[in-house]
């Protein structure tokens, strides 16, 4: 399988990275060849083989549902871009 | 008072001991180091006066009898491991300035332990690349050259500055992480040891995430020893890690110096690649030899999907990574670039703030995840997961105690040599170490030769899930039994 340019925009849309036109065709032959080199396992017998969900077989341990950690908004938004009463702020989304 | 950046840290920690010197002596001695030594680029930051404020509080606590098992003993930690009030940026520009609020639990470990923090030390940007050339803060030199050469050489990646930082004694150790072979490359490249931990053993807590069904947390360090002393304290259960696996950890250093008598290695014939170079064959060989000379059994086995590990690791981990690295979106931490809406803010930020390994890998898990193409690609290469984890099942059901390979294809290459037309050539440094990832098995790297070209090589050696310690006594008797491997003399400053 191989990608043309409307894919690679569509996929880079999916992933939210804005690609340039000039920059498309590039990334267009390098995702090919990574898919080109993957190809081969599309010939691997997988009839009746479970995928690995786990790599060792172990029951995932579950913790005590009580409230452990809390009230740090300043810790939380410590990093951010921008912050403003607590929030963290972002462009309008509904108009 | 001799160069104390000489010691191994089994050393130092003898010399601590005895008072033969302060921690704060052996880490200004270190820091001095460090500072004529900018020039390879091995730490992003470094933390000086965090460094002698530890080494100081180790000092009271040695006055005080209170010696911790890694007291006084100065190491850098891998810049994705998140450490409190310490910028954390995965090489990347996306998280330039991200100073976290929180310690990772590996590094707390360490510092529970009496450890000091030297600084950051660099990486593939999120630890994706085999040369550490993908860094948004430059590349790392390593303190290698080749006979007659002054042309710069790759430490390997990711954990390029944690490799580079030991063998330019500019650290006793260093934390380090593996998804693909990213403690054992390097490890390889620069004559040192490394070791990645059954998955599991370590906490992945506080660790920037790559693909996390592989991850794993390990040390490097000059000797096999001093790995065993570092994992001991980086292991453990941490409830804020459910696949942490709550099981005791053994005191590695015990393993170190075992007999291996009776042992039972298993040689994959599959790992002998059609064009495998005759040295990398002969080391093999020679390493098979010393384990044989030293009482193991050695028995030719077959891991029979080895070939298909690494086109299935190219799914697998880009896969997880596109999901993990969702997170970077310019709200809550690290780079923000605005547009007319959100939609630009995302798009943007992401575009200017990922480097191009890192864009092409999320592009390519964003495609084998997408409607259409999961089962493909995606739930294939985890049912060939499965396949290559059964190879090694069989293999350890048989008696196999262990097994012998390379660790790399090739020695150490130079800047830019390879991977620039193609990404696929510098995937193919990861052969003979992504296998151990997708099965979740413990694999070490120690130092077995040197090339023709005067550049360290090395053995990898796999073992049976949390069987790291039969991997220590192995790698003892390599160490011991190899031509011994003396680090580059300064040529750096």
């Amino acid at each position: 399988m191989s990608v043309d340019l409307a894919t690679v925009r569509r996929i880079a849309h999916l992933a939210r990275i804005r690609v340039s036109e000039e920059e498309a065709p590039y990334l267009q032959n390098e995702l090919n060849a990574i898919l080109r080199f993957v190809e081969e396992l599309s010939a691997v017998d997988v009839e009746g083989v479970e995928p690995m969900t786990s790599v060792l077989p172990m029951a995932m341990k579950k913790r005590q549902d009580v409230v452990t950690d809390g009230y740090k908004v300043e810790k939380v938004l410590a990093n951010a871009p921008a912050a403003e009463d607590g929030f963290f702020v972002v462009p309008k989304v509904i108009e | 008072m001799s160069d104390l950046t000489r010691l191994t840290l089994a050393e130092a920690r003898a010399g601590l001991a005895a008072k033969d010197f302060s921690a704060v002596e052996l880490t200004q001695t270190h820091l001095d180091a460090m500072a004529k030594a900018k020039g390879l680029n091995a730490y992003i930051v470094e933390t000086p006066d965090k460094a002698l404020a530890m080494a100081a509080a180790s000092d009271a606590r040695i006055a005080k009898g209170e010696v911790g098992p890694l007291e006084g003993i100065p190491l850098g930690i891998k810049d994705l491991y998140c450490t409190e009030g310490v910028q954390t940026t995965a090489a990347s520009h996306i998280l330039e300035g991200f100073v976290p609020q929180y310690e990772s639990t590996v590094s707390s470990n360490l510092w529970r332990d009496g450890a000091v923090m030297l600084g950051k030390l660099n990486l593939d940007e999120f630890a994706m690349g085999s040369s550490n050339e993908t860094s948004y803060f430059g590349p790392v030199t390593s303190p290698w050259r080749r006979n007659g050469s002054d042309a710069k050489i790759v430490p390997g990646g990711s954990s390029g500055g944690s490799a580079a930082a030991v063998a330019a004694r500019l650290c006793l150790g260093a934390t380090a992480t593996d998804t693909g072979g990213s403690i054992r490359q390097p490890a390889a490249f620069t004559g040192t040891v490394g070791i990645k931990p059954t998955y599991g053993r370590c906490s992945r807590w506080g660790i920037v995430a790559f693909a996390s069904s592989l991850d794993q947390a390990g040390p490097i360090a000059k000797t096999v020893r001093d790995t065993a002393i570092l994992l001991r304290s980086m292991a453990g259960h941490d409830a804020k890690d459910t696949t942490s696996v709550d099981a005791p950890v053994p005191d590695y250093e015990k393993a170190v110096g075992a007999s291996i008598k009776g042992k039972v290695i298993g040689i994959p014939k599959e790992y002998r690649l059609d064009g495998l170079s005759a040295e990398i064959a002969a080391l093999w060989d020679q390493g098979i030899e010393w384990l044989r000379a030293a009482g193991a059994e050695i028995r030719e086995i077959s891991l029979p999907h080895t070939k298909h590990a690494l086109p299935a690791y190219y799914i697998v981990a880009p896969a997880e990574a596109s999901s993990n690295l969702a997170r970077y979106d310019g709200v809550r931490y690290g780079l923000r670039k605005t547009g007319k809406d959100i939609a630009d803010l995302y798009e943007l930020t992401r575009a200017e703030g990922f480097g191009k390994e890192v864009r092409r890998r999320i592009m390519i898990g964003t495609y084998v995840l997408s409607a259409g193409y999961y089962d493909a690609y995606y739930l294939r290469a985890q049912k060939i997961r499965t396949l290559i984890k059964r190879d090694f099942d069989l293999a350890y059901a048989s008696g196999v105690d262990a097994i012998l390979t390379p660790a790399t294809p090739s020695p150490a290459f130079a800047f830019g040599e390879k991977g620039k037309a193609d990404p696929v050539e510098m995937y193919l440094n990861d052969v003979f170490t992504v296998t151990v990832n997708m099965a979740g098995l413990p694999g070490l790297a120690v130092p077995a030769g040197l090339a023709s070209d005067g550049l360290p090589l090395g053995l990898q050696l796999i073992g049976r899930p949390f069987d790291e310690e039969t991997l220590f006594s192995l790698g003892q008797v390599i160490e011991e039994a190899a031509p011994k491997i003396e680090l580059p003399e300064s040529w750096w400053g």
